[in-house]
Parts: structure tokens; sequence; C-alpha cells
């Protein structure tokens, strides 16, 4: 991203932005010679009270995306803004503790997200233990059973243990686990990914109740487009550690400019046999290039039905082609076009 | 090409005639559901120990050495002190007495020695020895037990201490990870690398033989077993989910290890403890043997069997007893861990 571009959005961060990425970088060491670039660059807003979606295909750094923000990994680089306070670099102790608490977590598969030796109480009360260690032990079993009812369990399941319950009950107790210690934000890493259709529906109504009761922000992070797009305000697509379009749920459902999307988009399977027999799809030739390896300019390039030269060159940047709608792809920059000597796509 | 298409007609006659009605909203309406009478029906929720106990106790291998192990521990607390004979005390006129109990001489305790004749009567002796006595007219009965009770102590300090740091070592290797791990593992594997009889052998020559250079001898590279075992299962917890949601609640390293990762590794670290302990009493005898263990008058089971193996010919029992004690601990330590790791394998649970 350029430094023009982290302007303009350091400025758009408005007074209601809870959260303000801008260009966060998250590299992992393998060895001496390759580094894996998991997050590379990427920047975004997330509004007091709003949802942002972020999808992608697997191995693309979503899940890295959602464990640098609770600050499970450091950053390599880049800044967050949150709720006032500028996180860069190592945080000190009392900053640390305040995302602890304010940012918290909903884990993927609910079978390894919950300790097998601990009771439920146990597990809900952990954050309570360590941000009121004053809190009387009366207190505390209070708090867990309102938390209990609040998603949607009995207060007498607290003495028991994860193994007695089933998928859809263990994301109640993860989700009860994270609203303890009442955050302001809450990263949702493919909550529903491992639970059955019928279950994914009332955990994202069960988030969805709760968004609106306590006012919660939500990073939604998903590989189910149709899901995604029920729950989310807007929609982030991420592709090999960079975010290549952003845009207002409906809007990119309709409108989805980047090539890539296009080609996500066209997967969804539609309800309708004979639309579905007739509609046109985009695939995708080959593979995911590794984050270790990554592709020069475009990183999108190698698999993109509208590769051209300059591709191959220049990353593209990420602009806003119109208002709420950014991409990060030539096809939509006037100057390179010309310079291709190609139509500029119309939005 | 010739395809069997239903036509679009087809399908519209067939949905207005033979379909069902569509179901309507109150074909189906939910039972009221009372929570609190299914939670009363529910059984209380078995913990994991409890279900661990039930598995253990349903294995029959491992209960009867449980039994066996708790009389074989009792008896080497309190046999020593069942007669009046000390361990140490000499009285030669009693030497190398045969077995010998009354009402028990159907079973070979009855005082006669390889050749036949009753060596109580021919030297007029009147009290019974047991298990019979040694060559400077010790009782054995009060050595084994003496004996059964300072192995089964050099055992359990090794494999306490063994536990204490491999657990220590192996959990800061795998907690911390990166450059720490990659240089205490190579720190194990030099360690593994000399052979450990060597390495026992020597820090005995060095030290006085004694119960506390046996001990040292025997966790110097004992160890490392259990480093690995505890390493092996924190670093495949770690990635956990849950660990992950503790670390995002701001949990100490302390908290993580004693309540997320200790817990969770409990199984192996108390299998592998149960398979340290055999062992341990089976260096100690060897070392014994090899005459580099306890020194007299001491007695530990590997001493008395190195002292009956000299006398293997003329006086069987002074081999055979020790021989059966140790075997029946090794074997009952042995079923008794198999059981356990049965019982405590997560992956065993239906």
């Amino acid at each position: 991203m350029t430094h023009e571009l982290k302007e303009q959005h350091t400025m758009n961060a408005g007074q209601d932005d809870l959260l303000v990425v801008s260009d966060l970088k998250k590299h992992f060491r393998l060895n001496r010679k390759t580094v894996l670039k998991a997050v590379d660059g990427i920047s975004f807003s997330i509004k007091k009270g709003e949802t942002l979606g972020l999808v992608g295909e697997s191995g693309c750094g979503k899940s890295t995306v959602g464990r640098t923000l609770t600050r499970i990994y450091e950053p390599t680089d880049g800044e967050v803004h949150f709720d006032g306070l500028k996180l860069k670099g190592r945080l000190d102790g009392k900053t640390k503790k305040r995302i602890n608490r304010d940012v918290q977590m909903i884990f993927q598969d609910p079978y390894s997200s919950l300790n097998p030796r601990m009771t439920v109480s146990e597990i809900i009360s952990e954050g309570l233990v360590i941000h009121n260690p004053d809190m009387s032990p009366k207190d505390r079993e209070k708090r867990v059973h309102e938390l209990l009812q609040l998603v949607g369990l009995n207060k007498n399941h607290a003495g028991r243990y994860p193994h007695e319950f089933s998928g859809g009950q263990r994301q109640r107790i993860g989700i009860a686990r994270a609203l303890a210690v009442e955050p302001k934000f809450i990263v949702a890493d493919e909550p529903i990914a491992a639970l059955d259709v019928s279950i994914q529906a009332q955990i994202v109504n069960l988030l969805k109740a709760l968004q609106e009761e306590r006012g919660l922000t939500y990073l939604f992070i998903a590989h189910d487009l149709s899901m995604v797009k029920y729950i989310s305000d807007r929609i982030a697509v991420m592709y090999l550690g960079k975010i290549v379009e952003l845009a207002e749920s409906e809007e990119l459902y309709e409108k989805p400019l980047h090539p890539y999307t296009q080609a996500l988009l066209s997967a969804i399977p539609l309800p309708d046999p004979e639309k579905e027999r007739t509609r046109e799809q985009v695939i995708l030739s080959g593979d995911v290039p590794s984050p270790t390896d990554i592709p020069s300019g475009c990183r999108f390039r190698t698999r993109c039905p509208f590769a051209m030269d300059s591709c191959a060159a220049i990353d593209p940047e990420f602009r806003e082609v119109e208002p709420g709608h950014s991409v990060a792809c030539h096809l939509y920059d006037p100057e390179i076009m010309a310079k291709e000597g190609k139509e500029l796509k119309t939005v | 090409m010739t395809t069997i298409q239903p036509n679009d007609g087809d399908f519209k006659n067939l949905r207005s005639q033979d379909r069902p009605a569509e179901p309507s909203v109150d074909l189906f309406v939910p039972k009221p559901l009372d929570a609190t009478v299914r939670e009363e029906l529910a059984a209380p929720a078995p913990t994991f120990w409890k279900e661990a106990r039930e598995r253990l106790f349903k294995n029959k291998g491992a209960v009867v050495s449980l039994v066996l192990l708790i009389i074989l521990g009792a008896m080497s607390l309190i046999g020593p002190s069942m007669n009046e004979f000390t361990y140490r005390e000499q009285h030669i006129p009693h030497s190398n007495l045969p077995p010998k109990v009354a009402g028990l001489e159907w079973l070979g305790f009855d005082g006669k020695d390889v050749n036949g004749v009753d060596q109580y009567a021919q030297r007029g002796v009147e009290t019974n020895y047991w298990f019979g006595t040694d060559e400077f007219g010790r009782d054995l009965w009060t050595r084994v037990w003496k004996g059964t009770q300072i192995s089964l102590f050099i055992a359990l300090v090794a494999a306490f201490l063994d536990l204490v740091i491999g657990v220590i070592y192996g959990g800061i290797s795998a907690y911390y990870g990166g450059r720490i791990d990659n240089v205490m593992q190579r720190i194990i594997e030099i360690l593994t690398g000399i052979p450990n009889l060597i390495v026992i052998i020597l820090f005995i020559l060095i030290l006085e033989p004694g119960i506390r250079s046996i001990i040292l001898a025997m966790i110097i590279t004992g160890w490392v077993g259990m480093a690995r075992v505890v390493r092996g299962q924190m670093l495949q917890l770690k990635g956990q989910e849950f660990v992950l949601a503790s670390r995002t609640l701001g949990a100490s390293d302390s908290r993580l290890m004693r309540k997320h990762l200790l817990p969770n590794v409990m199984g192996p670290i108390i299998v592998t403890v149960m398979f340290t302990i055999p062992t341990a009493i089976f260096f100690e005898a060897f070392l014994s043997f090899i005459g580099l263990g306890l020194q007299a008058p001491l007695a530990s089971l590997g001493v008395l069997i190195e002292d009956g193996y000299d006398a293997i010919r003329s006086f069987p029992y002074k081999l055979l007893i020790p021989a059966v004690v140790i075997s029946l601990v090794m074997i009952c330590f042995n079923l008794l861990a198999d059981g356990l790791r049965d019982a405590l394998d997560p992956k065993m649970r239906k």
C-alpha cells in the first residue's frame, strides 16, 4: 500500500471507528531463507457495532489476521488503532491487559477450543478469574449462570464437562467464555465451519442477537459466502495475504469487481437447477501460489483470466473506485489501462 | 443423443395432483420443553478421573497387580518387625538354615536342606526361620522385606525425581519452543548418545556406593524419557484452541501450564512414571548384582539375589525367595502401568 493511501485511510478513520488497521503484516520465518508472508500489508477499519466479514480460501491468511488482532501473534509490522489506543510493536502490560479484555475470539473447532479437564463453569469464569481476581466465588458463579442463559444454555450445565455437549452447545460455551469479560470487539474465526448446517443458523442468529443487545463489533472470518453475506455489513475478500476487495455486503454480491471475487461468487451454486445449468461460471486455473513465494506485481495474476503485462510489473493499489467500494486491480486504474492501451473497466 | 428429459408440463401436472399439500406452519408444533426435568433425569457428570478409575477397575490384571503391590508394599514396611530379628544381626551358629514354617511343611518350608536333612533337628535350633538364614545366620525373612523396602524406596525416589526434572525440562522446552527448544533437545540427544550403563557405572565409581549415589546415577540419565514424553504431549497441546483462548484472555504462563497444559498431560506422565519404577528396581538389582550396589550389611533385593546366586547349589532358597519377590514387584508394576495407560488414554473413551 502506498504512503498516500495510508494517509487517506487514517483520515477516513472517523470517530465511530472502533478498529483501524493500517498496513498490518505478519510474516513467519520458516528457516534462514524462507519467510512465509501470511498477512502482507492489509488495511481496513471497522465501525462500532458493525460486522466485517473476511473471506478467502484456506491459507490466505484470514485466521492470521484474527490472531494478530487478538495478539496471539505479534504483528511483524503495521499499526492498529483500537478504541483510542495505538497498538504498535510490543505492548506494555497495561495495554496488553486491556486488549485481553476488550478483544476476544471465538474459535473454529468447538471440540478443541474447550479444555477437556475443566468444567463449563471453570472455562467460562477463566476470564473473570484473570481480570477480576477480587470477585467472590459466589458472584462469579452468578455471572456464569447469567452468561449460560444469555447464550441459550441451562445454568445446570455449569458443573459439566465439555465432552457432554454437542458441537453447537460447545460453540455456545465458547461464546459465553468470550463474553464473560465484556469485550467490545470479537474476532469470530470461522465459528460455524465445524457445525451442522441447522446449527450454523442458530449460532449466527445468536451472534446477531448478542450484537444488537450489547453493541458488539465483529470481525467474522469465514469461507462460507452465503453465511457471511447474512451476518456481515461489509465484506473484505482476501487473497494470499492481501485484501483484494472491500465493499458493502449487497454491493459486493451484486457487483463484484475483482476477478477473484467474481470467481469466488460464481462458485456459489444457485438453488434453481435451470439457472444453475445455464449460468456462466468463472473457473480459475491452477492453485494458490505458496505464501513463501509470492508472484511479482499483482499476486493474483498467475490465475487471473484478464492478466496483462503491467500485472506482473506493478502491484495494484487498493483504491476506492466507488464510495465504500475498494478494489486492488489494474482493470479499474485509468493510468495503467491507458498504458496498456485497453479500455478501462467501468464500475 | 437421446436423453429422456421430462417436459416442464409433466412436472406441473404432477405437482397439482399427486404431491401432498405443502406442510403448513402449524403442522409441527414444538412440545414445550421443561429444561429442569431433563436435567434431573441426566446422570451426574462423570469426571475424567472417575471414568479412568472405573476403566482401571474393569481391568482384572491391573486390579490384581494393584492388590499384590499394596500387599508387598505393606509387607516391606511391617515385615522386618514381624519377628525378633534385625536385618544386620549375625548369629553364626544358626547360619545357612533352610526355611521352616510351622504348618507349611508340605510347601517345602520344612527346614530340610538339599540332602533332605532336617537342619533344625540336627543342630537343635528351637526358633523357626521363615525364609531361612544366610551364611552369617541373619534372618532372611527380615532381610527380604527390608530389601524390598530399600528397592522400592530407591525406585520411587528415582521415579519421582525423574518426574520432576522431566516435566520441568520437557515443559520448558515445549512451551517456549524455538531456539530454547532446539538447544534443550540437543542436550538430551547428547545425553542419550552416551550409553547410560557407562554413565551410571562411572558415577558410582566416583561416588561412595550407597543409596544416594545409586539414585543419583539413575536419575542422571533417567529423566530423558519423561522429558521427551512431556515435550511431545505439550507441543501437541500448545496449538490447541483452548490454549489460544486462554492466551487471548491474558492468562499468565504459569496459569497456562497449571490449568491447561499439565492436567492434559497427566495421563501419559503417570503411565511413564509407572513404567520407570520397575526399570529403576531392575537397575538397582543389576548394579547390586555386579557389585556396585549397596554395601553390607544393607540389603536390597539385588544384594540378596547376588548373595543367593553364590550358593545356588547348596542353598537354592537364598536365591529363590528374593527372585520371586522382585519378579512379582516388576510384573505387577508393569501390568498396573499397562492398565493405567489403557484407562487414561482418551482415545479409548467410548
